[in-house]
């Protein structure tokens, strides 16, 4: 069953704008958080088990906590620069409740003491660009931001700063170095950003759906918060599901919730009444999932990781018997290609080669050898750069390769897919 | 070189606005070049960044930089529409690149160029955060969601 907690009053649509939001209890847990100390805030945060919804899933309490203590003024950028394939929770949240996401933010950026925060939105997102710059005119018109909130003595400004089209800036230090009007290339951490972020002043990063429940956190206390969830996986998360299932879609479900049941009850089931194939669990980055491990998997950080992939940014893609897992691979090294930054020459030079030879493959020049060339090139990039994007394309790889090696081998000998589709060229679709 | 571009008094009274909006002047830049390209017809000029750059007064290697580094800004002319097709996974799953190549045919232009009137530009892009609705395109700034081929011809046969 859905739960939902975030998204609650996502299809009213006066819940967009300051004055429904406010009529749904908007604001009022900022004027609860201002009656507790930030310290309080933080360690309700941490109590609560909340990890970050970006991809990494980082304990958001302590993160906060490795802010030095110290008088320089520090920042809170909220990263909405939603980019991994598969992902489109963001978007939603940033246009059905903008003020959600704010009122998140200033109990966040109360708690950690910052004056000045920033949302990057990734520049294709015009829509949630226009309607958060708009919220937050009202959220200032309404005395949520600027001097002395709410009488509190707590001052905060807030604005938003859109990308232009790169995935990399959705790692945290190359979000940095693009807000700081630079190429978005990652950094070398440590220091992390907490300590020197940006401008290299302390730093607190942190995904929208995870600013978002900061608010519900505070709102209701660590405890029931951990209601829904897992010991190690609290909470509710959103799960952004495309590919081939009937009713694609976000869904808030508690952390822990059978995947097997994601797909088939929530969703759906399967388009046009094929079999599951595979499932791609937490955007593009993560390790394929057989169909098998699809039906044993649980949502939550734990089971994932166990399972060799991982739960990401909660981009579920469903994959039905009627693809072709060779072609599905290069169109996703396809796209770390494109995206790799260049720095790091594991991953530059890495990332081209697995698209070059999973390229050839595909256009039925493979030579057996180059299933194997594509696991080592792979194994090679792994933990070897800057940031994980260089293992966000090996991963994929591996998996890809391990689990369905026999699609790779086949296209090899016989110069075409195993899987059979009408009037498809795998060649063509690559040009 | 003398530069020959320029942008309007509103879009010269924008970009010093945003050098005073955010901490560092830097920061100014993507803003700064998204102006540009509005109102260039769509792509930054050689002549537009050495404008920028004293308008700004920033060296042009540093706006260079940033404007090679992102993919939104176009180096070269475009159409006056762009049309993006996403080709990533789940719009590959659910006939996106079908969906790229019958546009190209239909419209007479090979991806990522310009077609032979001057209306469209129609490249394959990467995911677009829309992936419920696949396939989708990005048209200028709008996202056109949950496409047939013949609803997207469609949708460009109306733009002019």
């Amino acid at each position: 069953m859905e739960v939902k907690l975030l998204t609650e009053h996502y299809d009213k649509p006066e819940f967009k704008a300051l004055v429904g939001y406010k009529k749904l209890g908007g604001y009022d847990t900022l004027k609860k958080a201002f009656g507790m100390k930030p310290k309080e805030i933080i360690e309700i945060v941490k109590a609560s088990g909340l990890r970050g919804r970006g991809g990494a899933g980082f304990p958001t309490g302590m993160k906060w906590s490795f802010l030095p203590e110290n008088n320089e003024p520090r920042y809170l950028l909220c990263n909405a620069d939603e980019g991994e394939p598969g992902t489109f929770k963001d978007r939603m949240m940033m246009e059905r409740a903008p003020h959600q996401l704010i009122e998140g933010m200033v109990i966040s950026a109360y708690a950690v003491q910052s004056k000045k925060s920033y949302i990057y939105i990734r520049g294709e997102y015009t829509e949630s660009y226009r309607t958060v710059e708009k919220a937050i005119r009202e959220a200032y018109d309404g005395g949520f931001l600027g001097k002395n909130i709410l009488g509190s003595g707590f001052d905060h400004d807030m604005d938003v700063y859109s990308g232009a089209g790169a995935y990399i800036c959705g790692e945290e230090t190359g979000m940095i170095s693009s807000l700081e009007g630079l190429k978005g290339q990652p950094k070398l951490k440590p220091p992390f950003p907490a300590v020197k972020g940006y401008l290299r002043k302390p730093t607190i990063v942190n995904n929208v759906e995870t600013l978002a429940a900061v608010k519900y956190i505070i709102r209701d206390g660590a405890q029931a918060y951990r209601k829904n969830g897992t010991e190690k996986s609290a909470g509710t998360k959103l799960f952004s599901v495309s590919g081939n299932v009937v009713r694609p879609g976000n869904y808030e479900i508690p952390l822990g919730y059978p995947l097997k049941d994601l797909i088939f009850n929530l969703c759906g089931g399967l388009k046009h009444g094929r079999k599951l194939k595979a499932v791609i669990p937490g955007g593009s980055s993560a390790p394929v999932l057989t169909a098998d491990e699809a039906m044993r998997a649980t949502m939550d950080y734990e089971c994932l990781a166990q399972m060799g992939s991982m739960l990401g940014s909660g981009a579920v893609i469903v994959i039905d018997d009627s693809n072709c897992m060779v072609d599905l691979m290069k169109v996703i090294l396809h796209f770390y290609h494109h995206e790799s930054c260049g720095q790091c020459t594991p991953c530059r030079e890495g990332t081209g080669w697995l698209d070059k030879i999973v390229t050839s493959i595909v256009t039925g020049h493979g030579r057996l050898q180059d299933v194997q060339l594509l696991e080592k090139v792979a194994k090679n990039m792994m933990g070897r750069t800057i940031c994980a994007l260089s293992d966000a394309a090996a991963m994929p790889a591996i998996s890809f390769v391990t689990k369905f090696r026999d699609e790779f081998e086949f296209f090899v000998r016989e110069g075409r897919s195993k899987v059979k589709k009408e009037g498809y060229n795998y060649a063509q679709m690559h040009h | 070189m003398t530069s020959t571009f320029q942008l309007s008094e509103e879009g010269a009274a924008f970009v010093k606005r945003e050098l005073n909006r955010y901490e560092d002047r830097h920061s100014a830049i993507i803003p700064a070049l998204y102006r540009v390209q509005k109102e260039n017809n769509g792509w930054v000029s050689p002549e537009s960044v050495t404008y920028l750059s004293h308008l700004m007064d920033l060296p042009e290697s540093e706006i260079e930089e940033v404007l090679r580094f992102y993919t939104m800004f176009n180096t070269k002319p475009v159409g006056r529409h762009h049309v993006q097709v996403c080709c990533n996974i789940s719009c590959a799953m659910n006939g996106g690149r079908e969906l790229a190549d019958r546009l190209c045919q239909e419209f007479d232009v090979h991806d990522g160029e310009i077609s032979g009137d001057g209306r469209f530009t129609i490249s394959r892009v990467e995911c677009l955060g829309a992936c419920d609705k696949a396939p989708m395109m990005q048209v200028n700034d709008t996202f056109c969601e949950g496409l047939t081929e013949e609803k997207a011809i469609e949708i460009l046969r109306e733009m002019k």
